[in-house]
């Protein structure tokens, strides 16, 4: 059966070579594909199932949060807890994605142009944020700052709240978005070699001319998408963000966590508002990885 | 340990910042990430190793443990199934909203796992868009452990593609062709020519999804419903010990959670070096 398939499905493919963009080297493409019916079959299932779990829940996004007319949508953001919620947002993001910025070069840095014993260790701990749920991240750090904690008494003291207040929101979303920067510099810059670098200094630049106009500008665009993944996360985080915020309404909840008191309180008008504004923001990371793809070497 | 690395750089690299960047890794490496770890270590520990094991393995949380890994396997095997299919397809295939498709596949890793879960809830919910024609025949997606399945497979998705597309687009047709040359059918070359270049990704993306799965809390609280021994995730328990202020009971389980991921990465680890030896994956990354 499947010989007779290979037979009789290969003359007609013959006069179907089309050319492909990703198929340069694919000079004879029609006799390495499968017969078309099961190319229908596995597109027919493979666009459904991304359909459903893709399309699908950007059009609810959107058509329910516009459901009840654009008035509604924008009275949604006129709540002061809705507009409070969107600016502490961008406030812990625009703490935490510099912070893990310079830790992302620093880092990238040190792994790609240094041999040191601990090295591997050194990756590792990088990675471990990445692979802790974001629960027991958040939990980190009720333990560490929280009531009970071994800093409560000294915290208490001199009166410096973490947990519950913007510090320990910005630790929550530091923690998770971790190793972003360094995990998409560190491919770029280990392929890249210091070759540069190395003739920048030879050149007589200084160890800080060299990092502006040779090492930054030729990871720029690995750079700045690791900074807007960075950021995605930062402003879209929930569970390390949930569990450190104690919910305090008009001072401690970011948007995402808005969006879950607003659904909690049947106010799904309200929450799908908010969560559309928290789909935009994804959508252009999104776009912005697509612009990016192309401009980076592969 | 790091003073032997010292001397190493000096003779590989005339590069400058090793110092400072050691120095500055390390100190922000120890209070963001080790200070913490060691805490969540020592508060589990706390009552000892009896106590640990009381609060970890009661009735309830036994339950919570075998739903969240049973789900999240299930989850990750649709994953691996469909994500194979959707790279092939995304790779290999050209129609019409391919790039869209394609483009949306990390939608899941970019969007709050919060609005992932309230949007979820309502399309698969009983009166929604898809969730409505099965409660209308007896089989009600939401608020159930299948739910919990639909969740992680969302969350799942992008790792198995993602991990899988490379490598299919480094698959030279050449050893297909010869393939096809000596007489092979398409089924024959996909399976003895195909099946194990991609084998070593699927595995990884399998992996990743499901240590993921294991871990996710905001997309399944929303879809799961939540009720104790039915559909009440690990997670979600390490939240309710805390907001009961037992921060030793949310640490043992934080400790176990922590445990299962490491194991799942590690056994991923071992099984591609017992099985393949040379990863495709790494292969990838230095092109």
């Amino acid at each position: 059966m499947s010989t007779q398939h290979s037979k009789t499905s290969n003359e007609p493919n013959l006069r179907q070579v089309r050319p492909m963009s990703s198929a340069r080297k694919h000079a004879h493409w029609s006799l390495t594909s499968e017969p078309p019916l099961a190319r229908r079959v596995v597109v027919a299932t493979g666009s459904a199932f991304l359909v459903i779990f893709l399309v699908l829940p950007l059009i609810a996004i959107f058509s329910t949060a516009l459901g009840s007319g654009l008035s509604a949508f924008v009275d949604a953001f006129s709540d002061s807890d809705a507009l409070s919620a969107i600016r502490l947002t961008i406030v812990v993001s625009l703490i935490s994605v510099p912070l893990n910025t310079v830790f992302g070069i620093a880092v990238a840095w040190l792994i790609t142009r240094f041999d040191f014993s601990g090295k591997t260790l050194l990756k590792t701990v990088i990675d471990l944020p990445f692979s802790v749920s974001p629960v027991v991240a958040g939990l980190l750090f009720m333990l560490l700052f929280g009531a009970q904690g071994p800093l409560w008494p000294w915290l208490r003291q001199h009166h410096i709240e973490i947990v519950f207040a913007l510090p320990g929101l910005v630790l929550a979303t530091t923690f998770v978005t971790f190793s972003f920067v360094a995990r998409e510099l560190i491919p770029l810059m280990e392929a890249q070699g210091s070759d540069e670098e190395e003739a920048a200094l030879v050149l007589g630049a200084t160890a800080w001319q060299m990092f502006w106009r040779v090492t930054l500008p030729r990871v720029g665009w690995g750079l700045i998408y690791g900074v807007v993944i960075t950021n995605a996360r930062a402003m879209g985080e929930f569970g390390a963000v949930s569990v450190v915020s104690g919910h305090v309404p008009g001072l401690t909840n970011t948007l995402p966590l808005y969006v879950q008191v607003m659904y909690d309180g049947y106010n799904f008008a309200g929450a799908f508002a908010a969560a559309s504004l928290l789909a935009l923001i994804a959508m252009g990371t999104l776009a912005v990885k697509v612009i990016l793809e192309r401009r980076l070497p592969h | 340990m790091f003073s032997t690395g010292r001397r190493k750089r000096r003779k590989s690299s005339p590069l400058p910042g090793f110092d400072l960047t050691l120095g500055y890794a390390i100190t922000w490496l120890s209070v963001v990430v080790l200070l913490p770890f060691s805490v969540l270590f020592l508060r589990a520990g706390s009552e000892g190793w009896a106590g640990f094991i009381h609060a970890v393995w009661t009735p309830r949380l036994v339950a919570s443990y075998r739903l969240t890994l049973g789900t999240a396997l299930v989850a990750a095997l649709i994953n691996a199934v469909l994500g194979l299919l959707c790279a092939w397809m995304l790779v290999r295939y050209r129609f019409a909203g391919r790039r869209l498709l394609d483009s949306l596949i990390d939608l899941p890793f970019a969007l709050p796992t919060s609005v992932a879960g309230i949007t979820l809830a309502f399309i698969f919910g009983p009166n929604g868009w898809v969730g409505g024609w099965f409660s209308n025949r007896g089989l009600p997606l939401a608020f159930n452990s299948t739910g919990i399945v639909i969740a992680l497979t969302f969350v799942g998705l992008p790792f198995v593609v993602r991990t899988l597309q490379p490598v299919i687009e480094e698959l030279g047709s050449e050893e297909e062709e010869a393939a096809v040359l000596l007489g092979a059918s398409r089924c024959a070359t996909l399976r003895h020519v195909v099946w194990p270049a991609l084998r070593p990704a699927l595995l990884t993306g399998f992996g990743l999804a499901f240590a993921r799965g294991v871990g996710e809390y905001g997309s399944v609280i929303f879809i799961a419903g939540n009720r104790p021994f039915v559909s009440e995730i690990t997670s979600l328990l390490v939240v309710t010990k805390l907001e009961q202020f037992d921060f030793d009971g949310a640490a043992s389980i934080g400790v176990v959670m922590l445990a299962a991921s490491f194991f799942i990465l590690f056994a991923l680890n071992l099984l591609q070096r017992i099985y393949e030896p040379r990863s495709s994956t790494n292969k990838r990354r230095a092109t």
